[in-house]
């Protein structure tokens, strides 16, 4: 008998802690996948945020750290400039990216790290129950906006890729979701063509994938689904913003 | 062969760093330690090392935690303010058991105090600073030699032992300017099975422990293990002028240099007094400053802070002798003719 298809060598086989519908799950067997198509297991270090994904390292098979909340870009870049031959993955929610870890963010960023920076924003905070996040959208729902998000008290949803996009150094920025099939095959060739770029020292990259909630966001996994493709990319467009591969 | 050189304090510092093997600094900079990021900035490239100039003092002991993750000596280097940014990623690099090194040339507080030297870190150095139960070795030198000194020996510290070392200095120690003779350049050969990137087998860093319920116990039992293993191993300290005391002086750092000029004329003047002079202030000489109580009339304790380093002098005396304790507060610093006059004012 012939296997057509299996799970990814850099995918430990461990029933993972996600909700049922979550991201989470599609996009860390496209990062092992990749992992194992560039046969870079042995030399990869993902780095663990705070968030659901906290336990990154029960899942991905290779070196890991675990990062304080928000200071993944900053870990990454001390290990990177140990290990420049080494690939290193910082993967992170909306609130360790964009909120406490702002500055981290930025400025591995603008230091062109060459590092690859995977953003799994799902407009709320998974972990701790389901309050706002710096992408929550205006009117949404949370558990700290219960009447929805002002713009009077908590202003507007941050949108990650333009940010980034207004400096020099990074050399690829794309936005992606996992809501398909097809979204899938297209999100992980983002992923692939960033660590390539990482594997061949250009620079930053940073891929941000629209995902879902459905727990926290009341919303069955396929109303989820829906809701990112209706509302969410209304606010954040799904484009490769950056490529210099491309230029 | 005795080569001396005259080099300022913060110069020194990163001088026996790169000496004792350190490649990577991440540091941000505030006075008064601007130096030491300075010269790492030129001295580093040249022997082959990584400087960054981090975003902030957070982002510095993110990526110290980073490098030291990889089995690295590495370190970085702040003041007061600064090394209070720090204290979230030292807990994490304690729990984490990794290396790193870290200065603190202390100044006046709190909140942004000034610029002046001080000795009011020592709670946050000795007693924690950061959350949870952990214990970072904290070294506190006296002199532009000692920090050479102790730099390097804080670099094999941190490897032995993959737990964070200070180096407690001050405002003074650091602008001041010595001649010092600097070791020769270490070659490194640190055992980093433990760490990422080792070529080896894989290797998780972490600092959370959820599951089994007891883990994050055990974890906890197993560090305090290590720091009385570190306890058992390893303590500093100077004794100066103790033969046949009847009072004793307690101080460290620039303020137990300063002593050293009372005691002296004190001496001069037939007072039997002398100076016990804690180095490692953690693991902090408990048993060897109660050696010395025996006969003892008085105790002073001299330090740039309130009372603080005094609580350990406390701990360790046990309300056997009575300690009057002489302090300098934000950003003032003694001089021999106060503390001659302080001493001789109480006997």
């Amino acid at each position: 008998m012939k296997i057509l298809y299996d799970k990814p060598k850099s995918l430990i086989d461990k029933k993972t802690h996600y909700c049922p519908g979550c991201s989470h799950g599609i996009v860390h067997r496209l990062l092992a996948e990749i992992i194992d198509e560039f046969d870079i297991q042995k030399r990869t270090v993902v780095i663990a945020p705070v968030g659901c994904a906290v336990l990154l390292y029960d899942y991905i098979d290779c070196d890991s750290v675990e990062a304080a909340h928000g200071r993944a870009p900053a870990i990454a870049t001390g290990i990177k400039r140990v290990k420049p031959d080494h690939i290193v993955v910082s993967y992170q929610g909306d609130g360790d990216l964009l909120s406490i870890g702002m500055s981290e963010t930025i400025h591995a960023a603008n230091r062109g790290e060459n590092i690859t920076v995977i953003f799994i924003n799902n407009a709320v905070y998974g972990m701790t129950g389901g309050q706002m996040a710096p992408t929550t959208l205006i009117g949404q729902k949370t558990r700290t906006t219960p009447s929805g998000r002002e713009v009077s008290n908590d202003g507007y949803p941050i949108k990650a890729c333009e940010l980034l996009n207004t400096l020099d150094a990074p050399y690829f920025i794309a936005r992606g979701d996992v809501t398909s099939v097809k979204s899938i095959i297209k999100t992980k060739k983002l992923i692939k063509k960033a660590v390539k770029y990482q594997m061949e020292q250009k620079g930053y990259s940073f891929v941000e994938i629209l995902s879902n909630c459905s727990t926290n966001w009341g919303l069955s996994p396929a109303e989820a689904n829906n809701w990112i493709l209706k509302e969410m990319v209304k606010i954040y467009p799904l484009q490769v913003f950056r490529d210099k591969g491309e230029a | 062969m005795n080569n001396k050189i005259l080099m300022k304090g913060n110069e020194a510092l990163a001088e026996a760093a790169i000496r004792a093997g350190c490649r990577y600094y991440f540091g941000y900079p505030i006075t008064p330690q601007n130096e030491v990021p300075a010269y790492m900035s030129k001295r580093l490239p040249e022997v082959g090392g990584v400087f960054v100039q981090a975003e902030s003092e957070l982002a510095s002991i993110n990526m110290l935690f980073g490098a030291g993750a990889c089995g690295a000596r590495a370190m970085t280097s702040s003041s007061s303010p600064g090394i209070s940014l720090m204290q979230e990623g030292i807990s994490y690099i304690a729990g984490a058991e990794t290396p790193a090194v870290i200065a603190n040339m202390m100044r006046g507080g709190p909140g942004l105090g000034n610029i002046a030297p001080s000795q009011a870190d020592y709670f946050q150095a000795v007693k924690g600073g950061g959350h949870g139960d952990y214990n970072i070795i904290v070294l506190a030198p006296s002199s532009v030699q000692e920090i050479v000194d102790f730099t390097v020996e804080a670099f094999d510290l941190t490897m032995k032992y993959r737990n964070p070392v200070m180096i407690l200095g001050d405002g003074v120690l650091g602008q001041m300017s010595e001649p010092v003779v600097l070791p020769e350049m270490k070659k490194v050969n640190d055992d980093v099975d433990w760490a990422i990137c080792n070529g080896g087998e894989r290797s998780i860093i972490r600092s959370l422990y959820l599951i089994p319920e007891n883990k994050l116990e055990m974890h906890n039992l197993h560090l305090q293990e290590k720091y009385e293993k570190i306890k058992n191993e390893y303590i500093k300290y100077e004794e100066y002028r103790l033969e046949d005391i009847e009072y004793l002086i307690l101080a460290y750092g620039t303020t137990a240099r300063v002593c050293k000029s009372s005691i002296d004329k004190l001496r001069d003047e037939g007072v039997k007094i002398g100076l016990f002079r804690p180095i490692s202030l953690w693991p902090f000489p408990y048993n060897q400053v109660k050696k010395q109580l025996k006969g003892l009339k008085n105790i002073f304790v001299f330090e740039m802070a309130k009372a603080q380093f005094e609580e350990d002098i406390r701990l360790a005396v046990e309300g056997k002798i009575s300690i009057k304790g002489f302090y300098k507060l934000g950003g003032a610093v003694f001089n021999s003719q106060e503390i001659y006059k302080n001493i001789k004012d109480n006997i």
